[in-house]
């Protein structure tokens, strides 16, 4: 137990948490602005896989990061296509985006690395979080989307667009070109946490998202749609999932691995019962124009 | 699902959206198919005749088919209440895993009559449970059961994981002890495909389906709760009521799956048995307009898919199948909103008489 | 920039379609710069659409638009373009966003920014917000306008009028000069409609222009310069403000309209409905008005007692959020009471279920039909069936025939237009779907009491005299009926006896043909405004 209050435990939390937060500072974007951010799993996934890609074939960290953005971001942009665009229902769009990257990933793997399973390793990550630069460009970015959302005007155009569309049109806000926005960013930051996965573990593999956009959502409800909140939320998620593998490692049990991973969607379940709070969504949240 | 227009319309542009949403699927498809190098014409030849050209390949569309038309009628069955159900996934686990358990757990000479009902009972109560607490949540606390629902999916995957390493699994392995002879259900004699008694089942399910919404005031006031609650509630339905049983029905359909995996085939219950069903039955339940009959034929058509993937296997990569039919439905909800404005906005036959009231009849 | 003598707004030829309707037929409407302009004509008659056209939220199919002389090419015209050009509108349903602030809902879409700095302009939607200038200078307009209002409050806090002040203020803000009111009264307590004349008055001494959209007669002859008369679709008459009032209805309606309705003697029977000592709890919604003091009242019907009679209506006066909507829904079964007791019949209603309350004879016309009344995506037949479902289930299989049966002969009888069971309800317009909840309540076997809120709101002319009649002639058949209505003439043509509810409670209660006498009535609009409780007002 001792080797829980270590640089090195901290560190690993940190690590785990990347993707999380990114993943969830994106989706509070997108639902802030009335959109919902079902598809965080398959932009994760998407940004992963370009990721390996252009660090496979340039052998460089941060190309292959930028390339991450680029995948989320196109991810985004097919949602975008099917929700905004045709106003199709949310969820379904969401769910069909996931579906579609969970196929076509070990698809286009198979057909670039000959294996649909995983892909062959790719310059990755030092074993320093804290030397990493990454790390402190995703830290940046936490702070300044928080503080965008709050303070600049665009911020407060997002949050009218997902409250009360009908009066962001009213005084002239273009709300779909919001929208658009909104989703777009948050395929790029979310992206950007898969790039973190693929980089991370120096590969791509089948599935490698595991769920993490789910929690990313989580965490969004946890953090009642607020920036900063839901990063908090990823923090707790990723510090007890930390303490879960070590306790893995050490003492073999005591607590079931199942219990903590449950722990993020049973805590969900709960503030959604209302029991810290109200947890209110944005007025518009989901409803097509 | 429903739109403000007249039925006879309604129908016919969802039928022409369905057909214009598959154009698009086949093509994706064969693009895909083109870039690993094969031909289009042979890999779609080939899926057709290996499912619907043999007794074996029949029988295994239709083994394929019976989770699906289970989940897409518990999915249809909640949105019929207005309730979207993604936590089918779960759902189907739970029933899957208490009907191996207590199929398992009868005296070892239970006869069949008693055995199947038993043990699949046992499963659909472990669904309709599963299912009820999210309609409870949202009846009562509002939370949106889309979000509760994909939470308990990975709440309901862990507990069994935990309850089967905890004594319910074969020591060293992620699947339950084999069940009771009598629970068993028959083969449908279909070549030594897997297709078994579970899908008469299901197509009983279908009717029962079919003849709740049409015909009984139950389903009525389901359609009246999905069209709009207050309504519902303002004349005299209990809506929260509505809203739990919806939702535990539905999980008891879902539940409902482990007569085809486990009863019927592999006669325990296997960790990641049937995955991907419950999303699926998301998307069987939209391709077939929240009706029983649509929910039948889309489930034959993505089970046709899931085993013709299987059978190209050696042509193409088996995950083209689910890029299929992830295109299908990504392509499915564009066409059917393009449609649907298009009739919204066309211009109609002007009102001779312009009185406020507008006309539903909007020609051919 | 206006050029003198020139209109403030000049539309011509303008065509709109909305879905099989032409909202808007060849319509010409010049206002003059300066003036207050009202825009008259039934529910449905095209008015709204014409001004969302004029300020850019429509687009005509056909016709040109002037803004001060300039001409705006269709193609361009968005709120952005007509904000930029001194119009404003305030809507019907308020343009406001209920989370953010006062100030925060006037800049959007024009923040005043700082770049990095510190230099202070009007961005488009880019740069960090300057809020703190904004309050200031929001609070400077306030002033300025004698509204008051404090820039840091959440919308969601404020009353209903403090919203409307809102509205207002935004789009001075905005420098508007031509101001776009779309039934703007329709909310406000009688004082509060005085005051806002006052300050249109005063903005059109400023040398603004007003145009108000609206179906009041009595407030054109109070304020308007100008009237333009819209039916159908088309302008069919432009007439000085002062006109006759009787000349305006006539060219609105195409007839002579006089709605007076012969209303029986009135025969009483048994006491139906009792309510003793009704409290239901949970916060009031309106606040005083004049001061900006906020006090909150802790129950929102806080001890309401009356008794209506069999074959009597009795009618609820007062401006919505003083408790009428909590009282209906307590009828009816869908809320919560706390202290006090309502007898039906003889019988505690406490505990007693909707669906119960059906079978012993209440019957309830909801406020909002569209949410509340009907299920608009369902046919017409279905929704005929509502809360009726026993009357043709045998017993749990619905009898189709029946229901398409007993369809026909209910929209036959009301006369429903279109003539179809299977029409969807959305398609209606706002009197069809009203005749449709009132063939459906008042077709309830055993009906003895009918609950009924604002059942003509929205309807036009022709419905609402069917809807009149239809209900006395339930009360001639010794149904006790309670009306709850925000129009008083309503309440003078139906009424037997009207309370008038002010915060939860019966400030008085006098009998219907009260309302025809102007002293009596101008004693109701100071009580429906709390007169009693805070003094005398102007």
């Amino acid at each position: 137990m001792e080797g829980l209050f270590t640089l090195a435990f901290v560190a690993q939390v940190l690590r785990i948490t990347v993707p999380y937060a990114l993943a969830a500072l994106g989706g509070t974007l997108s639902e802030r602005a009335g959109v919902i951010a079902l598809a965080l799993e398959g932009m994760l996934l998407g940004g992963a896989f370009t990721t390996t890609i252009a660090a496979y074939a340039t052998g460089s960290v941060a190309l292959g990061a930028l390339a991450g953005v680029a995948g989320g971001t196109l991810v985004a942009a097919l949602y975008g296509l099917i929700a905004l665009r045709f106003a199709a229902d949310q969820v379904v769009a969401s769910i069909a985006t996931n579906m579609l990257l969970f196929g076509l990933t070990p698809f286009l793997s198979e057909l670039a690395f000959g294996s649909s399973a995983s892909s062959p390793p790719i310059p990755g990550l030092g074993p320093e979080v804290l030397l990493e630069p990454l790390f402190w460009v995703a830290l940046a970015l936490v702070i300044a989307v928080a503080w965008m959302v709050r303070r600049t005007a665009f911020g407060l155009r997002l949050r009218a667009v997902g409250d009360h569309p009908d009066a962001a049109e009213s005084v002239g806000i273009p709300v779909m070109r919001v929208r658009w926005l909104a989703v777009l960013m948050s395929g790029g930051l979310a992206g950007l946490g898969g790039a973190w996965l693929a980089l991370s573990a120096a590969g791509f593999t089948d599935e490698m998202s595991g769920g993490r956009g789910y929690i990313a959502l989580a965490a969004i409800i946890m953090g009642k749609w607020r920036p900063s909140a839901a990063v908090f939320a990823c923090l707790f998620f990723g510090f007890a999932e930390a303490l879960q593998l070590n306790l893995q490692a050490t003492a073999g049990g005591g607590v079931p691995r199942e219990l903590v991973q449950m722990l993020p969607y049973v805590l969900t379940i709960v503030a959604l019962a209302g029991f810290i709070g109200r947890s209110r969504p944005p007025g518009a949240l989901g409803r097509p124009r | 699902m429903t739109t403000s227009v007249s039925p006879n319309n309604t129908l016919r542009r969802e039928l022409y959206a369905t057909a214009l949403a598959l154009l698009v699927a086949l093509a994706a498809g064969s693009v895909l198919i083109l870039t690993w190098g094969e031909s289009p014409a042979r890999v779609y030849g080939t899926l057709l005749a290996e499912t619907w050209g043999s007794a074996y390949g029949i029988g295994q569309v239709l083994f394929k088919a019976t989770p699906l038309i289970f989940t897409g009628l518990a999915v249809a069955l909640a949105y019929r209440a207005g309730l979207l159900n993604v936590g089918a996934e779960g759902q189907m686990a739970a029933g899957a895993f208490v009907t191996a358990v207590a199929g398992a757990a009868l005296p070892t000479d239970t006869p069949g009559v008693l055995a199947v009902p038993l043990a699949l009972s046992a499963g659909m109560g472990a669904g309709a449970l599963v299912g009820a607490l999210p309609g409870w949540l949202r009846a009562r606390f509002g939370a949106h059961e889309v979000i509760t629902t994909i939470m308990l999916n990975f709440v309901i995957a862990a507990l069994v994981m935990w309850a089967g390493r905890a004594g319910f699994f074969v020591i060293e392995t992620t699947h339950t002890a084999p069940i009771v002879a009598g629970a068993e259900l028959g083969s449908l004699g279909l070549g030594t495909s897997a297709a078994n008694l579970s899908f008469v089942l299901a197509l009983v399910f279908v009717v029962w389906a079919a003849w709740f919404f049409g015909r009984t005031r139950t389903g009525f006031e389901w359609r009246v709760v999905g069209a709009s609650m207050p309504a519902a509630e303002a004349s005299g339905i209990r809506v929260r009521r509505v809203i739990i049983l919806a939702m535990a029905l539905s999980g008891a359909m879902a539940g409902a799956v482990g007569a085809n995996t486990v009863l019927g085939d592999k006669h325990y219950f296997e960790e990641g048995l049937a995955r991907g069903a419950g999303f699926m039955g998301i998307a069987v339940a939209l391709l077939g307009q929240g009706q029983p009959l649509g929910v039948l034929l889309a489930a034959l058509l993505f089970g046709t898919l899931a085993h013709g993937g299987f059978e190209v296997n050696a042509l193409v990569p088996r995950e083209l199948v689910e890029v299929l039919q992830a295109v299908m439905i990504l392509a499915l909800l564009a066409t059917s909103a393009a449609v649907r404005r298009a009739a919204e906005t066309a211009p109609a036959t002007p009102a001779t008489n312009a009185t406020t009231t507008t006309n539903t009849k909007q020609g051919a | 920039m206006s050029a003198t003598g020139q209109p403030a707004l000049e539309m011509h030829g303008i065509d709109r379609r909305c879905g099989v309707t032409q909202a808007n037929d060849k319509v010409d409407l010049v206002v003059q710069q300066g003036t207050v302009h009202a825009i008259v004509g039934e529910n449905g008659a095209g008015k709204s659409t014409l001004m969302k056209i004029a300020y850019g939220l429509m687009r005509a199919d056909a016709g040109t638009i002037q803004i001060s002389g300039e001409a705006i090419p269709r193609t361009r015209h968005r709120p952005a373009e007509a904000l930029a050009r001194g119009v404003g509108m305030v809507h019907q349903h308020f343009m406001l966003v209920g989370s953010l602030t006062v100030a925060e809902n006037l800049i959007l879409g024009h923040e005043p920014t700082r770049s990095w700095f510190g230099a202070v302009r009007r961005s488009k939607g880019r740069g960090v917000l300057d809020l703190a200038r904004a309050e200031a200078e929001i609070e400077a307009l306030a002033r300025r306008y004698g509204l008051e209002v404090d820039p840091r409050a959440r919308i969601d806090e404020l009353s209903v009028g403090e919203q409307q002040r809102v509205e207002i203020l935004r789009i001075l803000w905005h420098g508007a000069r031509l101001l776009i009111l779309d039934e703007p009264t329709a909310v406000l307590t009688p004082g509060e409609v005085k005051r806002l004349f006052a300050l249109l008055r005063t903005l059109v001494a400023e040398g603004k222009t007003v145009v108000i959209v609206t179906h009041k007669l009595d407030e054109v002859h109070a304020i308007a310069d100008r009237v333009t008369v819209l039916r159908k679709g088309k302008v069919v008459a432009e007439l000085p403000g002062q006109a006759p009032p009787e000349d305006i209805a006539r060219a609105m309606v195409g007839r002579p309209v006089l709605l007076e309705v012969t209303k029986a003697p009135v025969v009483l029977g048994d006491v139906v409905l009792a309510v003793d000592g009704l409290h239901i709890a949970g916060r009031g919604e309106s606040r005083e008005a004049v001061a900006g003091v906020v006090s909150p009242w802790a129950a929102v019907v806080a001890g309401v007692s009356f008794e209506v009679r069999a074959g009597e209506i009795f009618g609820f006066a007062g401006v919505e959020g003083n408790g009428q909507t909590e009282l209906v829904e307590a009828l009816a079964g869908l809320r919560e009471v706390g202290a006090g007791a309502v007898r039906f019949r003889g019988r505690d209603l406490r505990g007693v279920s909707v669906a119960q309350r059906h079978r012993m004879g209440l019957g309830l016309v909801p406020e909002d039909r569209q949410t509340r009344g009907l299920a608009l995506a369902m046919s017409v037949a279905d929704n005929l069936h509502f809360g009726r479902l026993a009357e043709v289930s045998r017993p749990f299989r619905l009898d189709r025939q029946a229901i398409d049966r007993r369809a026909r002969a209910a929209i036959t009888d009301f006369d429903v237009s279109p003539a179809d069971p299977a029409a969807i309800v959305a398609n209606l317009s706002g009197g069809n779907q009203q005749k449709l909840v009132l063939a459906r309540e008042l077709g309830r076997p055993g009906l003895r009491c009918l609950v009924c809120a604002q059942p003509t709101r929205g309807v036009d002319i022709g419905a609402i005299e069917l809807i009149y009649t239809k209900l006395l002639a339930a009360r001639a058949a010794g149904v006790a009926i309670v009306l709850v209505s925000a129009e008083l003439s309503e309440l003078r043509a139906l009424a037997d006896r009207v309370a008038v509810l002010y915060r939860g409670r019966i400030v008085a209660v006098v009998p219907g043909a009260a309302l025809a006498d102007p002293i009596e009535l101008e004693r109701i609009g100071w009580l429906m405004a709390g007169g009693q409780s805070t003094g005398a007002r102007a």
